[in-house]
């Protein structure tokens, strides 16, 4: 019969293997690919000739760099926008939502239920110039011609994406907010701080790493974007997730498709460990 | 001075105003949607002349649709049910081993979660046709597994760690063997979030399209074939109707999971 610890080390080998197999042998792979000389297609029984020439074909060219820029700062703009749009549903959930936060709480995560295609999808039905939110103006009156409201255009990718994760924001900011001693803002309410300041000197700082936790968790799933500007894009709203999905589909350039995503995976980690840094500076200080 | 004096000195900004204004403007386009799900004419325009049923019965006959959903089904209740074991898994051993094995292994199972769904689905594409593994059904839900884990860990995480050890002390104490407390002592005590951990991965997996659309083989899950077929628009009330059926489905089991989770034992 096993002891505990022998057990418990026994337990930690299925997920230890799983992971192993499933997360990192595959992230390992795609180094090792895009380390190929060759674009592709990858021929996995060739001899492995490690170059950095893939990383080089995509920092050397303008056209691919300005697309990764583009996605991080489309991202950027939907992680800041969903997150200041979550704020005060989160801090109207924490502080003033008293007994009923919980049903406030459940009718904010609805709509996140709903399938993401078709909260995307929605958005094409809403924008255009065919578009409910123009029939439904036109018909009530409001105005004659139809409006240009933008979709298939950039604009449209980064609106339909803040809709999309401003429910998901305000779940990491209500719950910093949840952890805020009430007896802080009492001791700043007796010390004579106004709403004003005990907002800005308390609530603030404090629930500030849940503001940056739910900025990475948009920015993380918005910078690989590839569906949306698909759904609702045009043809200037390209990402750098379809460039990658590009080198892996039509143009079978796997190595080259590869370097492109570890490039993204080392942008992304960079950020992380930044934003996690400057959290904690800021909360140590 | 009570507890709620703080309420005393309140700002004036209306935030029960802005609350509700927002979940207006959330609702607003998923309304749309089901609206659009009744009318007649494949393009919406208001007012709204003909309402109907019939794309709701159009999708009981649509052969595909329905192998579709089906399949997102049995990926979502594989991936689910996988990645729920591996997460109490990891969430024992994180809680109970005192070895610096549990701390890259709990890192392991969160890392999905800052990793960009189409680097995971790029790595895992390669990874299959390394193996010459053919794409299919069992290849989603691999990569969902993977997805779910770092939810179905965080939630077990949390209430393993308010387990009280002397319960297990104790069933041991009495001469039950490790895996016999985990069972009999463990499992119980975690009911509840086991049931949430799973519907969160569920959810997960059935809603999920940039990982599927490069693991998924010639039969697709439904967020997949929605994806292919969204671009055809006299489809869009049929693809509709049906995503109406499965998103009253998947908001009751959000629910459901949400309801658990929080519930104390």
């Amino acid at each position: 019969m096993l002891g505990r610890r022998a057990f418990l080390r026994v337990l930690a080998l299925p997920p230890y293997l799983w992971l192993a197999a499933l997360l990192v042998a595959p992230i390992v792979l795609v180094v090792l690919i895009s380390l190929r000389p060759e674009p592709g297609p990858v021929d996995f029984g060739d001899p492995w000739n490690p170059s950095l020439i893939q990383y080089w074909r995509i920092l050397e060219t303008p056209a691919y760099l300005r697309q990764l820029g583009i996605s991080a700062l489309m991202a950027l703009i939907v992680a800041l926008a969903a997150t200041v749009l979550a704020y005060p549903l989160a801090y109207f959930l924490a502080f003033r939502a008293g007994d009923r936060a919980s049903l406030y709480l459940v009718l904010l995560l609805v709509p996140f239920a709903v399938s993401f295609l078709l909260r995307v999808m929605a958005w094409r039905l809403m924008l255009g110039q065919e578009g409910a939110l123009n029939t439904l103006l036109q018909s009530v009156g409001l105005t004659d011609e139809p409006l240009d409201l933008l979709l298939y255009s950039r604009e449209a990718v980064v609106l339909t994406l803040i809709y999309v994760w401003v429910p998901f924001a305000a779940l990491p900011i209500y719950a910093a907010m949840g952890r805020i001693d009430r007896r802080q803002l009492e001791a700043a309410a007796d010390l004579g701080a106004g709403p004003w300041t005990r907002f800005v000197g308390v609530t603030l700082p404090l629930s500030l790493p849940g503001a940056v936790a739910a900025l990475f968790m948009v920015f993380i799933p918005t910078v690989g974007e590839y569906v949306t500007p698909r759904l609702v894009g045009g043809s200037e709203t390209y990402m750098y997730g379809q460039l990658i999905q590009d080198f892996f589909g039509r143009a079978a350039s796997w190595a080259t498709g590869g370097a492109a995503a570890v490039i993204m995976l080392v942008l992304t980690a960079v950020l992380i460990l930044a934003g996690t840094l400057a959290v904690r500076t800021r909360v140590a200080t | 001075m009570n507890h709620s004096a703080i309420g005393v000195g309140r700002t004036r900004v209306p935030l029960g105003t802005v609350f509700a204004l927002m979940l207006v403007l959330l609702y607003f386009p998923i309304a749309l949607l089901f609206v659009f799900s009744f009318n007649q004419n494949t393009v919406l325009s208001f007012p709204l002349r003909e309402l109907t049923l019939d794309w709701y019965a159009e999708v009981f006959s649509d052969d595909a649709l329905l192998a579709a959903a089906r399949n997102s089904l049995v990926v979502g209740a594989a991936s689910a049910t996988v990645a729920t074991a591996l997460g109490f898994a990891v969430s024992v051993v994180f809680v109970r081993l005192r070895s610096a094995l549990r701390i890259p292994l709990l890192a392991l199972a969160v890392l999905p979660l800052i990793v960009p769904f189409i680097v995971l689905g790029v790595s895992l594409f390669l990874l299959f046709s390394f193996l010459d593994v053919p794409r299919s059904l069992a290849t989603v839900a691999a990569g969902h597994s993977i997805l779910g884990l770092p939810f179905a860990t965080l939630i077990l995480f949390a209430r393993m760690s308010a387990v009280d050890p002397q319960l297990e002390d104790a069933a041991m104490d009495l001469g039950a063997s490790y895996a016999t407390t985990l069972r009999r002592i463990v499992l119980p005590l975690m009911g509840p979030s086991l049931l949430s951990a799973w519907l969160t991965c569920f959810i997960v997996s059935f809603d999920e399209v940039a990982v599927a659309l490069f693991l998924a083989g010639g039969d697709p899950t439904f967020p997949v074939f929605l994806y292919g077929q969204l671009r055809f628009a006299q489809r869009l009330p049929v693809l509709i109707a049906m995503a109406v059926m499965l998103m009253i489905g998947t908001v009751t089991l959000t629910l459901a999971a949400f309801v658990l989770a929080r519930r104390r034992p």
